[in-house]
């Protein structure tokens, strides 16, 4: 027998697993096992590398401000969707959302004349509702989720170039800062602190709402589950139609924030905001940590890998280096990204 | 063992589109033994234990559980009585923790309303304390339940099972995959569960496995019961043989019977 257990003692909470044999973990080790280390790298060398080579201008207030900014914008999708894709699924759809929540918003403020506050909210209610459209179907048809948000991507912003053009007889919509006006929704969602735009504040927020939710609730937990293993998950009584249809919601409702903050900052739509981004998402969320497996994964990676392509995008802009790099930069950090996480994978699941 | 026992089958038939799964069968488990379910693939034991843990229901027949007869719609709620599935491979999540995992499903919260979260520091408490049990050294509960071995796996099931106050115990093949050390420290905490009282029902292939544990035996063939045996009325060269097919040794039976 492997391992002699000792005669059953009386169940006593005060010694939890004592054993001599076995050290605690230090802070290191811990640390080490955590899915967003690479990610916490990556933000490290790409700020050092553009601190060195595009000097001050970078390092600023101003120049901070201008890759946090840009992060924002996708560390908001990129928060909720690390909770999806932990959760075992994709959603293609949150780039046509933009476009989709965007155009909505500022169609109602400058052509309905509604308040900006109620717009503001259909344009959110829009977003969630159809992410839980998403999640039905997935759920419902069993299809990939890959495929059913796919076709989203496709429908959504179709039916958002062909409604606009129908409706104003254009792809672009302006004039909304002036219907909107300078009330509490601008304060909200375009206002600035300092140098800092009002996004960076919600990604913030919404980051650590989403980490408390995977870390610290119940919810968080048949997410990790339903992620891992269907099944099982389903065979220990977790809600798995209900947990992805919530998760579903959430990259809406998210894509939908973004579109709404774009549009009141920028005072103008276009129907073709927001595309790629559902890339640029999942590009931030695996550089976190996350596996695209589902399962296991990180929400401050997902803010780190957002803040990555934030710092990598503004830092070109400033060392002068011709922003075609971008692209090819992002895609090598998205190769080296996925090596780095599946070796700390092997890692955690060896270490003992 | 005294008393009625803790599950009655009674006349228990299921059929799929018009495919007779199960036909008339009569399944007792008493608290405190260990029932063998054999017979070949397809005889009909995953129906049986699907029906035993609510997934699906019988067609005809009565299913009487802890002194009441039942029907149970779901899995969730065949739980809530205290009927526990541990499957090979579908009870554990490797990528979360043992804490996380061990209370999957049922997990405890702190606080209220809106700001209710899960209490990871009561999880890993009781599930240091559990594993700390059955002999199974972990460094630490927040590690992954894909750094523990097959065996372990299994006996953590076994013990959660156990925790959340499970009566009945089913264990679909939970040696298969096992080496011969890691199957006996499986075997040997399934005797543990009996011996304090819990009915259990045991699914494998293996006869080294299920005769030294077994109290009993019930062979499935083709959907029907070839019959339960107690351990006084057959040896392990009968066991063998009736898991081979049942229906064979049956034939067999016919074949003297008719000389």
């Amino acid at each position: 027998m492997a391992s002699v257990s000792p005669p059953a003692p009386a169940r006593s909470a005060a010694h939890p697993g004592a054993d001599d044999r076995i050290r605690p973990l230090g802070p290191l080790q811990r640390a080490l096992r955590r899915p967003d280390l690479g990610a916490l790298l990556g933000v490290l060398v790409s700020w050092g590398l553009f601190a060195a080579v595009g000097g001050p201008s970078f390092t600023s207030a101003s120049g901070t401000a201008a890759f946090l900014a840009d992060a924002a914008g996708l560390g908001i999708l990129a928060a909720t969707v690390a909770l999806l894709m932990i959760g075992g699924e994709f959603d293609l759809s949150i780039g046509s959302m933009i476009g989709a929540a965007g155009m909505l918003l500022a169609i109602l403020i400058t052509e309905f004349a509604v308040p900006s506050w109620l717009a503001v909210l259909v344009a959110l209610l829009f977003g969630a509702g159809f992410g839980v459209l998403n999640g039905w179907l997935v759920v419902r048809t069993r299809l990939p989720s890959f495929i059913v948000t796919l076709a989203g991507l496709f429908v959504l912003r179709g039916l958002t170039i062909a409604l606009t053009r129908w409706l104003t007889g254009r792809t672009q919509v302006g004039g909304v800062a002036d219907a909107a006006g300078d009330g509490l929704v601008h304060a909200l969602f375009a206002a600035r602190v300092g140098p800092f735009s009002a996004s960076v504040f919600w990604w913030i927020g919404i980051t650590v709402i989403c980490a408390v939710v995977l870390s610290q609730t119940t919810f968080g937990n048949w997410l990790r589950a339903t992620g891992g293993n269907q099944e099982a998950a389903r065979n220990s009584g977790v809600p798995i139609t209900r947990v992805k249809i919530v998760a579903f919601m959430l990259t809406g409702l998210a894509a939908a924030l973004v579109g709404v903050i774009q549009v009141l900052e920028a005072g103008s739509a276009d129907t073709l905001r927001g595309e790629m981004r559902e890339f640029e998402a999942v590009i931030a969320v695996v550089i976190g940590g996350t596996l695209l497996a589902g399962g296991y994964g990180s929400v401050i990676g997902a803010a780190l890998g957002a803040l990555t392509f934030g710092i990598v995008r503004q830092g070109i802009f400033f060392t002068g280096v011709d922003t075609d790099w971008f692209r090819v930069i992002l895609g090598v950090f998205l190769m080296v990204a996925v090596l780095v996480n599946s070796w700390l994978r092997t890692r955690a699941l060896k270490a003992r | 063992m005294t008393g009625e026992p803790l599950v009655q089958l009674t006349n228990i038939s299921k059929y799929f589109l018009g495919v007779t799964a199960l036909e008339d069968i009569n399944f007792p488990v008493r608290r405190g033994e260990v029932m063998c379910l054999l017979g070949d693939n397809g005889a009909g034991k995953s129906t049986l234990i699907k029906i035993l843990s609510g997934v699906h229901q019988q067609d005809q027949g009565t299913y009487w559980f802890d002194g009441l007869e039942r029907r149970f719609s779901s899995p969730r709620e065949a739980k809530a009585h205290g009927i526990a599935t541990v499957y090979q491979d579908l009870s554990m999540i490797p990528l979360m923790s043992i804490a996380r995992n061990f209370f999957l499903g049922s997990e405890p919260t702190r606080g209220l309303g809106p700001l209710r979260f899960f209490d990871g520091p009561t999880a890993c408490r009781v599930a240091s304390a559990e594993l700390a049990q059955i002999g199974i050294k972990v460094r630490d509960p927040e590690q992954l339940v894909g750094t523990l071995s097959g065996g372990e796996r299994q006996c953590v099931a076994i013990a959660r099972a156990k925790y959340f106050g499970a009566k009945l115990l089913i264990l679909d093949e939970p040696t298969s995959a096992l080496g011969v050390r890691e199957a006996r420290r499986v075997l040997r905490y399934v005797r543990q569960a009996r011996d304090e009282g819990l009915g259990v029902v045991l699914i494998t292939h293996n006869v080294n496995h299920a005769y030294p544990i077994g109290d009993r035996f019930t062979i499935l063939g083709h959907g029907h019961s070839y019959g339960t045996f107690s351990k006084d009325e057959v040896s392990r060269e009968d066991v063998l043989e009736l898991m081979a097919g049942g229906e064979d040794l049956s034939d067999l039976g016919d074949e003297f019977e008719d000389e």
